[in-house]
């Protein structure tokens, strides 16, 4: 029999065990939260899955968007459009705005692919704001001015006010854990491997075989499903929709860029981690308005600058601890007293 | 003759959206920086020509004297002490350095001169206009800010290809490496790029607030004006990029006339065509 003395295993079971207990009890929560708590816990899970959907892009993928509005603000459209038009039910309009923003953005994509690096981060943004006037035209949906969602559809997700409100409670949590794990599932596939490739050394990456297009469309895609359907729950959320608000960067691109610089670029947790800060120093801070804003640009430049691994990376870096960890690790099985040692955690670059 | 009128008016607004862009593509040139706050910063040399023109009394041109050093300074400061330590191989850093730069000029512009929108009065100058023939006339205001969109560009055109401080400008664009072996300080060199590009900006910032209305919000619109007139005119083309800006300008103007809720849409459409059948731009750059 031959001897390795040392095999090769993900770990982080215990980090899988604490989020499933972090899961079930966030989904027991309507049995003890009041109202008001529901209702802000399911705007941080829609944050999550947006700041998450983010960080698949800019930080795993290299794709820096500075555009993603333009999908928050169709799942939205979709969604007035689809319970008011279509009599579809809403909660079931959440995951066809999904399709219909993942098909519209391939031939978004396939014009935005043509700008690199920088340019494709304004691009990006062109088109969101190509989206805004699009919509601004739709005289059905309210024109410039937009629409409150009809009592009749607010009505058809659930008949009473509570029950609506844990059902928009639960949607928001499973779409911020599906969102999770499929960014997890992803990454761990052999299109994580591409992704980090390309990430490394694009030249590289194509040359050892990497369909690098193609691996960008497929990223691309799988962000613009999650974040239209992030983009339709926020707004069955909210009842009412307008260009402005729909498509708007502070809220949907510069309030996610804080958020995931803060918790942690190219980081499973990051964005996790980033989101409840985020939350927590509105909460305290929301009555400054404009300072506020300005007040979170200095923060996040300072962030990028000084650390930029952020605040779940400077924790993982002390601890080697990670919720969903993305590397293998190297156990040795033999007796000459050497420790199980850690290599090649996400953050590390060969 | 309504049409001609519209065209003429297009084509001279491009001369702002030209001026817009030369700032932008200066510094894309030099360090392949891509400054999100771009738009913000022209609004702030608005803001700045206001105070001076407020304070001293002086028209909005006169101002230039001292915004366009004062912009200059300040780009010279943000170069060497933030934006430096942003650039290498990583895209994000700079990126998200100059989105964070973007989101504070605002919110310190919204914090300083509230929401209300502001105007710059040029003492008659926005009013006056030449008759071409009937039914046809040029203002004076565009008139002149497109001459000196064409003397800025000409003048950058100069810069580049006649001057010391040019030839480090495209030193450190082909090779920053090796442009520090043979002596450029590149940090410095990076630095009057930007400040360069900051003077600009005041030209550009000045013209906008005589010409319309402005607000601490409309940032972000400029910088997808110039972004759009560097892409339709084809990366690392100065004239190509005033031909951009004119593009984009007549397409405003064409969509407008065709119904005003069109007039930016239109803009846009333009730049996605140009994409989608010439990514490289109508003008890319001719290797010498």
């Amino acid at each position: 029999m031959i001897a390795r003395g040392f095999h090769i295993e993900r770990g982080g079971r215990a980090g899988a065990a604490w989020a499933l207990a972090a899961a079930v009890a966030l989904a027991a929560a309507p049995a003890y939260a009041s109202s008001a708590t529901l209702g802000l816990l399911a705007q941080v899970f829609a944050y999550i899955a947006l700041a998450s959907l983010w960080n698949l892009l800019a930080g795993f993928s290299g794709l820096v968007s500075v555009g993603q509005q333009a999908y928050v603000g169709l799942g939205g459209y979709c969604l007035f459009a689809l319970t008011m038009f279509a009599g579809v039910p809403p909660l079931l309009a959440i995951p066809l705005a999904g399709v219909v923003g993942a098909a519209l953005s391939i031939p978004v994509a396939a014009l935005l692919f043509r700008l690199r690096g920088a340019y494709f981060a304004i691009g990006s943004w062109v088109m969101a704001e190509v989206f805004r006037l699009l919509a601004s035209q739709i005289s059905a949906l309210g024109g410039g001015s937009g629409a409150s969602l009809p009592i009749r559809v607010v009505a058809a997700v659930a008949a009473s006010r509570q029950a609506r409100e844990f059902a928009i409670y639960w949607a928001s949590l499973a779409l911020a854990l599906l969102v999770i794990g499929l960014i997890v599932w992803l990454l761990r596939s052999r299109w994580g491997l591409a992704l980090r490739a390309i990430h490394f050394d694009e030249a590289a990456a194509s040359a050892n075989g990497v369909d690098v297009r193609r691996v960008k469309f497929v990223v691309y895609g799988l962000a613009a499903f999650g974040t239209s359907m992030a983009g339709a729950l926020i707004f069955l959320q909210k009842l009412r929709i307008s260009p402005d608000a729909a498509f708007s960067v502070n809220d949907w691109t510069a309030y996610v860029i804080f958020m995931t610089v803060i918790g942690g670029v190219g980081r499973i947790e990051g964005p996790v981690v980033g989101a409840i800060v985020f939350f927590a120093l509105r909460l305290t801070l929301s009555d400054l308005g404009s300072l506020y804003l300005l007040m979170l640009g200095v923060v996040a430049i300072a962030a990028m600058l000084k650390a930029p691994k952020g605040l779940w990376g400077a924790f993982a870096e002390k601890t080697g601890f990670e919720f969903a960890p993305l590397g293998q690790r190297v156990v040795y099985d033999n007796q000459t007293g050497k420790p199980a040692a850690a290599a090649g955690g996400q953050g590390d670059k060969p | 003759m309504e049409w001609a009128n519209s065209i003429l008016q297009g084509v001279l607004t491009g001369g702002l959206y030209a001026l817009f862009a030369a700032g932008l593509s200066l510094i894309f040139g030099v360090m392949r920086l891509v400054n999100i706050a771009h738009g913000d910063l022209i609004v702030l040399a608005a803001y700045l020509a206001l105070v001076v023109t407020q304070t001293l009394g002086v028209d909005p041109l006169t101002s230039l004297a001292l915004v366009a050093p004062g912009m200059a300074l300040i780009g010279y400061g943000l170069q060497r002490f933030l934006l430096n330590h942003t650039l290498g191989d990583d895209l994000l850093p700079p990126l998200l350095v100059t989105f964070g730069l973007s989101v504070i000029v605002q919110n310190g512009l919204l914090e300083v001169f509230t929401a209300d929108s502001r105007r710059l009065q040029a003492g008659g100058l926005e009013t006056a206009a030449w008759p071409v023939m009937p039914g046809l006339s040029v203002g004076a205001l565009p008139a002149l800010q497109f001459a000196v969109a064409v003397a800025v560009v000409g003048g950058l055109q100069l810069l580049f290809y006649k001057t010391a401080i040019g030839r480090a400008f495209r030193a450190v664009s082909d090779d920053a490496e090796t442009a520090e072996l043979v002596g450029l300080d590149n940090r410095h060199v990076f630095a009057l790029a930007m400040a360069l590009s900051l003077a600009i900006v005041a030209i550009a910032g000045v013209f906008l607030a005589v010409r319309a209305n402005f607000d601490p919000s409309i940032g972000p619109a400029r910088l997808i004006f110039g972004f759009e007139a560097v892409i339709i005119g084809g990366l690392g083309n100065l004239w190509g990029t005033l031909a951009g800006g004119i593009i984009l300008g007549v397409a405003q103007a064409v969509g407008a006339k065709i119904d005003p809720g069109w007039q930016l849409l239109a803009g846009h459409i333009a730049f996605l065509a140009v994409l989608a059948f010439r990514p490289e731009g109508l003008f890319p750059r001719v290797r010498h």
